[in-house]
């Protein structure tokens, strides 16, 4: 009894997992949407905007602009957001698009990190992102990427925090239903950095899931750390097929 | 004066490690504690405010409360207009404290545990989210609500 309780637990999660997984947009009011849709009144084109910007600027020194190497970014990067995260195969890390920007700003144009939550780092990855806009997500979990995919697939599942929830629990078992003011959604994460109201200002996705630790009175793992990317990387396997809708718009 | 610093530093650390004071011991009859945590009294205008506060109970989140004026109720679990008809105070009192011994997968979180949970906020840690008074409040509030 015990026993099959316990494959029932291990079965169902995989079988809901099938289920269609709806983007977050799908959940906002109509207004949202519209005001979403909308390129004069979704704040988020302004970071991307300056992320356009920035993109063709020349770093101080002899460094050259992101645009030196990626000539035609509409055309050379478009459907590049759609396979983050994914393994850097020089060093075996997962990166997620953040973690790409950061090591080319590094090592290619021999610059300081920006750093995570940074209004730079945040316009450009809303750049590159945006160059998506509309192309289904498609990374990869085989071969380097399945322990990630495994690491962040456990965490999901996971019960956390004083109050006792996995993810799983709201993000698959209580979808559409209220929480406070909110409809819960899958937590499909295809449309970050989003401009949040609450926020009144562009944030990256690991700020989403900190929020949601902070909402299970859970430990709130780093931005840009390995338990977020990992987790990062299952959100975004999960949502396989969903357009990118980056800079989106959420409550 | 040294060595008083550093001995209350250490007085310090010693108590944020140790493990929390115990909590109140409970015995679990059928699907109830019927006994008060504690022995303690609970005061129902005390738990009205607990249920409502976002940083206490933060029931609202998911229940909707008995007052309809709330901005933003929840729609998870069961409404809590009528709970005081449908479960006398001992059942509620187990929900409470642990919903999970009635359902393991209870979306209900529980109130008055400390073990058996994983990656708790370092500000939570080691602290059931509700006291044993504040239970006590929280259960005395919901017998009231006996009208759906
Ligand atoms: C108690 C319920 C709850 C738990 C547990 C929870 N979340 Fe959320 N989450 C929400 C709510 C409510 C929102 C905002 C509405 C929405 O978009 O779903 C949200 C938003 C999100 C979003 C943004 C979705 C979007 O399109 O804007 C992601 C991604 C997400 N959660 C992932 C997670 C992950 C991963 C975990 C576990 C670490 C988690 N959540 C735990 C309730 C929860
Ligand atoms: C994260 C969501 C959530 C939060 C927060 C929450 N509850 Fe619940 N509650 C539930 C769910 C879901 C159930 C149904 C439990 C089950 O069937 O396992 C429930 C059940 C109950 C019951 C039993 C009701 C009945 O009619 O059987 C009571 C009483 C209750 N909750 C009171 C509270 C109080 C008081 C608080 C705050 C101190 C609270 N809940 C916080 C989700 C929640």
């Amino acid at each position: 009894m015990g026993l099959a309780i316990a494959l029932a637990v291990v079965v169902l999660p995989a079988g809901s997992a099938l289920a269609e997984i709806k983007s977050g947009s799908d959940f906002l009011s109509p207004e949202l949407r519209r005001q979403q849709a909308d390129e004069t009144r979704n704040p988020g084109f302004f970071w991307v905007e300056q992320g356009r910007e920035l993109f063709s600027r020349r770093p101080a020194g002899d460094g050259q602009a992101c645009i030196g190497c990626h000539v035609e970014p509409q055309q050379s990067l478009r459907g590049a957001a759609t396979r983050y995260p994914q393994v850097d195969a020089a060093t075996g890390r997962l990166l997620n698009l953040e973690g790409r920007i950061e090591q080319c700003r590094v090592e290619r144009q021999a610059q300081p990190a920006f750093g995570y939550e940074t209004p730079d780092l945040l316009s450009l990855t809303a750049y590159l992102a945006s160059l998506s806009r509309g192309l289904p997500m498609h990374v990869r979990t085989d071969g380097l990427a399945q322990p990630y995919y495994e690491a962040g697939k456990a965490f999901f599942g996971r019960r956390q925090g004083q109050l006792n929830l996995s993810c799983q629990q709201c993000h698959d078992g209580l979808v559409g239903q209220k929480l406070r003011g909110d409809t819960i959604s899958h937590g499909a994460g295809t449309g970050y950095p989003a401009y949040r109201l609450e926020w009144n200002d562009v944030g990256s996705l690991h700020r989403r899931l900190r929020a949601c630790s902070l909402g299970v009175r859970a430990t709130q793992f780093e931005a840009g750390g390995p338990e977020y990317l990992a987790l990062e990387l299952f959100l975004a396997a999960r949502a396989r097929g969903l357009p990118v809708e980056t800079p989106a718009m959420r409550r | 004066m040294g060595h008083d610093h550093v001995d209350v530093h250490l007085t310090f650390i010693g108590v944020d490690a140790s493990p929390a004071a115990a909590l109140e011991p409970f015995a679990v009859v059928g699907d109830a504690i019927p006994a008060p945590l504690g022995g303690l009294a609970g005061d129902g205008q005390r738990g009205a405010a607990l249920v409502r506060d976002r940083e206490r109970g933060n029931c609202l989140i998911c229940h909707q409360g008995a007052d309809p004026s709330e901005p933003f109720q929840g729609a998870i679990g069961p409404p809590l207009a009528g709970v005081g008809a449908r479960l006398d105070a001992g059942q509620i009192r187990l929900r409470l404290v642990d919903a999970s011994l009635l359902n393991p997968h209870t979306v209900m979180p529980p109130y008055f545990r400390t073990d058996n949970l994983q990656d708790v906020a370092p500000a939570f840690r080691g602290k059931p989210a509700l006291s044993a008074q504040e239970i006590e409040d929280v259960v005395s509030y919901l017998a009231t609500l006996r009208a759906d």
